[in-house]
């Protein structure tokens, strides 16, 4: 059985289409990052999988509906909304307490293990803590929970580089293991590259682009070609064409690899270009067909 | 609590997952642990419960014991001719507390479903296996039975000081435990039950509200004493909102003076209390914006 299983999601506030009808399925195992641009529908998206907002449309988590019952749900997924939602006035012992007193799956011995390896004094308040801080707690709460899906939303917003590394590092060593599945979204995509297993383009409501990282290596190339041989290159259709220090980046779905070898050094591109050449590109033609 | 790799609670039995299939509801706290954490955690936030009431305690028996100590002659005149005075020490102490109580009430209601949503903790909470149902649950004991049974203890626990500090003066002139009895029952029956519209008004307000909660809350039952005044020249609703404060006729063997006419409470006052209409009618009214908050809290996030 899928963890999320979508058919025509959608939701409208108003007369703006936030989700219009999406299609999603997501594998036991597997780390998804939603990326799209601001507005795109991530958060909507997000949120109707947690139960924290109503939908149209077919949409099961871990087999049941989450709007129904969200607090049943939240047994077995965990979520950090961004690094500013823990309360200033917690201190770590209460938030170690609470949670041990409401959820049936919270290993309190291992989310005090993750907090001993940190600066965060137990009786501190939230308040208290540099926002790198209070990251390292919640993500040591979240972590000691033994969910089956974890839910992340832009969990690293405002964190400087060195936390953001530490975030993804423990993510993948300490909690990560194929009877998990972690569902984030992040503006720092090149940052999750190698996290990731799948990702999925959404723009406009709509899922632009889904693909897993195997087939991204096979499916994507990037050459930087020499001037003389641009017109050569470009017969190839590139999907995009972006200039690096005054030498032109070539970006080819589908192409040959070696066909694209005598252009010069043929790499694997960032997901970012990618988005921008996808997202980029479409977004005209989706304004005029999207609606 | 639990160790090692365990996440089995004391009081929780996690059934073991069926073949990898999810099995809804495998491991389950009892709706009474998740009850009574949700509660801890309303006094972890709001401290001043407990210590606005504590300190106003505090500043009344100083100002008692200096009292006592510099001017005996006064002290002596209000035991010797309580009738002259409209109260007693024990009874102004037993007032202020309970005022407190009540200004602590409205400030804990107005942002109890607030400043979750300001401070964007509402999606930490959100976040774990508490129903919202639970939360507004347990937010509405705060002031229906918490409050009640703190303000009863600061107050015994002050009038318990005083009248060890006042030696004979006070001591035999007053039924201490009817007194009491008369307090708690007072505290339970007004404060906690027949008041409970009020703060499921106050509560669904909180919830409702973006800012300006206390606007909110004030301002619709102005306009609807206003409108009432000039539609239909009547102010039924007024006088409903001054019944209610008033307790109600079945909750009144509290006299408002005078230690001396103070009878325990009996069986008669309380089942005259339980069959009142206002009583029934109040609580259906609570349950009705207790609801709605729930289901306001169900859609809302951060603002």
């Amino acid at each position: 059985m899928s963890v999320i299983e979508a058919t025509g999601l959608r939701k409208v506030f108003g007369t703006t289409i936030a989700l219009d009808g999406i299609d999603l399925r997501v594998e036991e195992g597997r780390i998804l990052g939603l990326i799209g641009p601001n507005g795109a529908g991530k958060s909507t998206a997000i949120n109707a999988i947690l139960g924290l907002t109503p939908h149209q449309g077919q949409l099961r988590v871990l087999g049941s509906d989450p709007w129904a019952a969200r607090d049943r749900l939240m047994r077995e997924v965990a979520f950090i909304a961004d690094v500013a939602v823990l309360p200033r006035w917690l201190r770590v012992s209460q938030a170690l307490d609470y949670v041990a007193g409401v959820h049936p799956r919270f290993d309190r011995a291992k989310a005090e293990g993750f907090i001993a390896g940190t600066a965060i004094g137990r009786n501190s308040r939230v308040r208290d803590l540099s926002k790198g801080m209070v990251t390292q707690l919640h993500l040591a709460l979240v972590m000691a929970i033994d969910a089956r899906l974890l839910v992340l939303d832009e969990p690293t917003l405002g964190l400087d580089i060195l936390y953001r590394k530490q975030f993804y590092d423990a993510l993948l060593n300490d909690y990560f293991d194929r009877s998990r599945t972690i569902l984030l979204t992040t503006h720092q995509v090149e940052e999750i590259q190698n996290v990731l297993t799948d990702f999925m383009f959404i723009n406009r409501g709509r899922i632009a682009l889904t693909c897993s990282m195997e087939e991204f290596e096979a499916r994507y190339a990037e050459v930087t070609v020499h001037p003389e041989r641009l017109a050569a290159a470009r017969e190839l259709r590139p999907l995009h064409e972006r200039q690096v220090f005054g030498r032109s980046t070539l970006l080819f779905e589908r192409a040959d690899r070696g066909q694209l070898q005598q252009f010069g050094d043929v790499r694997t591109p960032g997901i970012a270009d990618v988005f921008v050449a996808v997202i980029g590109a479409s977004t005209p033609a989706s304004a005029a067909g999207g609606r | 609590m639990s160790t090692g790799d365990s996440t089995a609670m004391p009081d929780s039995s996690p059934e073991p997952r069926a073949g990898g299939s999810p099995a809804p509801g495998l491991a389950v706290m009892s709706p009474i642990r998740l009850f009574y954490w949700s509660v801890r955690r309303e006094l972890w936030e709001n401290r001043f419960l407990y210590i606005a009431p504590l300190i106003v305690a505090a500043v009344f028996l100083l100002g008692f014991v200096i009292g006592v100590v510099h001017l005996p002659l006064s002290h002596g005149n209000a035991s010797r001719s309580p009738a002259k005075h409209l109260l007693t020490p024990l009874d102004f102490a037993s007032l202020v507390v309970m005022l407190t109580y009540l200004v602590v009430t409205v400030v804990y209601c107005l942002g109890a479903l607030h400043n979750e949503r300001s401070d964007r903790s509402i999606l930490f909470w959100k976040s774990l296996p508490v129903s919202d149902v639970t939360t507004v649950i347990a937010k509405a004991s705060i002031p229906m039975i918490v409050l009640p049974l703190i303000t009863f203890a600061i107050i015994v626990v002050a009038q318990g000081i005083m009248l060890l500090a006042s030696a004979a003066a006070l001591w035999t002139r007053t039924p201490i435990l009817p007194m009491w009895a008369a307090l708690l029952y007072h505290l339970l029956t007004v404060h906690a039950l027949y008041y409970a519209p009020f703060y499921g008004w106050l509560l669904l307000v909180s919830a409702w509200a973006r800012r300006a909660a206390f606007l909110w809350a004030t301002v619709p039952v102005a306009a609807v004493l206003i409108l009432e005044r000039l539609v239909f020249h009547t102010s039924a609703f007024a006088h409903m909102l001054l019944s209610r404060i008033g307790g109600g006729p079945a909750a009144t063997p509290f006299p408002p003076s005078g230690n001396m006419a103070i009878q325990a409470p009996t069986l008669a006052n309380l089942g005259a209390f339980l069959a009142s209409p206002g009583l029934w009618t109040g609580l259906a009214v609570c349950a009705l914006f207790l609801a709605a908050a729930v289901r306001l809290r169900r859609y809302q996030g951060p603002i």
